[in-house]
């Protein structure tokens, strides 16, 4: 497994925060998808061994929870809240434009590997609705137009940036 | 008089004077009330939260101080103490508010906590969509280490515990506290049968826990450094403090507001600002997206018999409940004259469908039967029998499942098909209706 210094430190001072090494299963695959960009069957193994458990345990986790990926995530993480609340702000139109803006099909990631864009359930700032979560950071009231726009610039910016390390 | 807020848990958090910083919550008196705590007797601690009369604010509205008393202390296994912040409940945004702008409010409360009920390791599950908060909450706990407040022999006292920030990945199932025990142990989170896994007695690695959402610990400092007699003054009996209720949707003025009980009338006028210009309300979801409708223009008797108005519903936990709902996670959505319930009820069930563990037959399938239904009332395709059909297949999935989230299926739409069954009727013998409220892609088929 090819981490990076900051990511093994990372994975080394968590484990040992719980009782049980198994209960680091969750943040060793935060670390490492944040890292990644997504969840390899080699990362499978490797977490398994590091905590002492068959690769199976890692794998019906990493399974069932959405945020976990199996297949690489865009540079940016776009998701749109499609919840009742952010519905009846608009969170569908919103959708529409997005995709159209980014060129971006929803609920795929762009081919060149910039952009994944997809609806998700209920964020927890249904008072500001319409909202998106772009990768940590979190755009509300995207019901008014120029809302929208420096978000979209932001997500250009970082997509551009991720092609020019890549 | 109109109705206006009080705030004792927000009452810093959006002040320009303040900040996430230790330095600022301990301007403002902070950390006093671990101080004294820290000089009492755990059991004291634990008998003034059960006589504050504090009730969980996470859901149920189970009293706090029962809770810690069920609380098994002859096992010799060591407690721990889980900070309940996966908040994703549809409509809720509290605790964010809590974590993001106050997050030392709510060290100080687990710490109290934790001391009072001898934990020695207490963790916060906070969902994976919150990483903000996550990183607040982590720099929050380095801050108070920094100044003895967690840690070892905090303040010098002896007593000893840490707190383990653990995120989440994006499962609503999570919340549920002993699917949240599962997931923080490193499996699928599964919820577990009760009985015989009650976590008090049998919790994280099968030890007693105590599970408590974000909002009832930070209500643990106030109760402290108010004392018993001065907290009760604040709200009415059985539902003392306050609560914060989470308002979207159809309204003017949608946001978080920190209240002690009014009327419905007076909440969604003088304090939410009322209904858009030119609309009506046509109900509210109450506690969350799990939680009974209630209409704006139906009658609602009480156990008594007495009756009375949507208006006149008191909003707490009792008011709620006698209007047949449940103030559930407070978060509170308002439907008008604009909203086409059919469609609404679609959003909500797609939701649930989307959620469900899996572990259930009746919650797995019937979620998914129930959004399909509903789908097909939309778009078209539905017949007229659907109605009937929906109804009673959602009657047998609550009380059938593991754990209560069988209900959040069972709940809304019986509820919203009582109460509203002539616009139900119409759409699914229309058999083909464009989208309203909404459209056609809030429907995934
Ligand atoms: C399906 C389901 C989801 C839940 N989600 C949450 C949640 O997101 N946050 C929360 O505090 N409680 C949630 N609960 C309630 C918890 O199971 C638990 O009762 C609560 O955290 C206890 O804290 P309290 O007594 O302080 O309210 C949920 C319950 C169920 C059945
Ligand atoms: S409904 Fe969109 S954040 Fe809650």
């Amino acid at each position: 497994m090819n981490l990076s210094a900051e990511t093994l430190e990372k994975i080394e001072t968590t484990i040992p925060k719980y009782p049980e090494k198994r209960s680091a299963v969750m943040p060793l695959l935060h670390f490492v998808q944040s890292e990644q960009k997504y969840i390899s069957n080699e990362a499978i193994e490797w977490i398994a061994e590091k905590l002492e458990i068959e690769p199976i345990n890692v794998l019906e986790v990493v399974t069932f929870f959405p945020y976990y990926r199996q297949e690489k995530l865009g540079t940016v993480h776009v998701r749109v809240c499609r919840t009742l609340s952010c519905a009846l702000m608009g969170a569908y139109k919103l959708g529409d434009e997005l995709e159209k803006a980014l060129d971006c099909k929803m609920g795929h990631t762009k081919e060149d590997g910039s952009v994944t864009l997809e609806y998700g359930e209920c964020l927890a700032a249904c008072g500001t609705g319409p909202v998106v979560l772009v990768d940590e950071d979190l755009y509300e009231k995207l019901n008014q137009t120029e809302a929208v726009g420096p978000m979209l610039e932001e997500i250009k910016k970082r997509a551009q940036a991720g092609a020019a390390t890549e | 008089m109109a109705a206006v807020e009080r705030k004792i848990l927000l009452k810093h958090a959006d002040e320009d004077y303040y900040s996430p910083s230790i330095d600022s919550y301990l301007e403002q008196g902070g950390y006093e009330g671990l101080k004294k705590a820290l000089a009492e007797k755990p059991e004291d601690l634990r008998e003034a939260v059960k006589d504050s009369g504090l009730r969980g604010r996470g859901g149920a509205g189970f009293s706090c101080g029962i809770k810690w008393s069920l609380v098994d202390r002859k096992s010799g296994k060591p407690i721990y103490l889980i900070c309940n912040c996966d908040e994703s409940e549809p409509g809720t945004f509290k605790d964010r508010q809590l974590v993001h702008k106050d997050p030392h409010q709510l060290i100080e409360g687990m710490m109290i906590s934790a001391f009072a009920n001898d934990v020695a390791l207490a963790f916060i599950y906070i969902r994976e969509e919150m990483p903000l908060g996550a990183k607040i909450l982590e720099k929050a706990i380095e801050e108070a280490r920094a100044k003895n407040l967690v840690g070892e022999n905090i303040l010098g006292s002896g007593y000893s515990c840490d707190i383990v920030v653990h995120r989440g990945a994006g499962a609503y199932i999570c919340g549920e506290e002993t699917g949240l025990i599962e997931s923080m142990e490193g499996k699928r989170p599964y919820p577990r049968i009760k009985p015989p896994f009650f976590p008090a007695v049998l919790g994280l690695y099968q030890c007693p826990t105590i599970v408590n959402n974000v909002e009832t610990l930070c209500n643990v400092v106030h109760v402290v450094n108010m004392g018993v007699e001065e907290y009760t003054k604040i709200g009415r009996h059985g539902n003392t403090g306050t609560r914060i209720w989470c308002v979207s949707g159809m309204v003017k003025n949608p946001g978080y507001y920190e209240i002690e009980p009014m009327t419905m009338k007076e909440f969604l006028y003088d304090v939410c600002g009322g209904p858009l210009p030119g609309r009506k309300f046509k109900g509210c979801i109450p506690g969350g997206g799990s939680m009974k409708i209630l209409g704006a223009e139906e009658t609602y008797t009480d156990r008594e018999g007495k009756s009375f108005s949507f208006d006149e519903i008191i909003v707490d936990y009792d008011g709620i409940a006698a209007a047949g709902s449940m103030s559930g996670s407070s978060g509170m959505m308002i439907l008008d004259d604009s909203t086409d319930i059919v469609e609404a009820l679609a959003n909500i069930t797609a939701f649930y469908a989307h959620e469900s563990c899996g572990q259930c037959t009746p919650c797995r399938e019937g979620s998914l039967w129930t959004k399909k239904i509903t789908a097909r009332m939309c778009t078209g395709g539905a017949r007229p029998q659907d109605v009937d059909l929906l109804y009673d297949m959602a009657g047998n999935i609550g009380g059938r499942t593991v754990c209560p989230m069988g209900y959040s299926t069972t709940w809304p739409v019986q509820s919203y098909i009582e109460k509203f069954r002539d616009e139900f009727d119409s759409k699914a013998q229309a058999n083909e209706c464009g989208m309203k409220s909404f459209d056609e892609r809030l429907i995934e088929k």
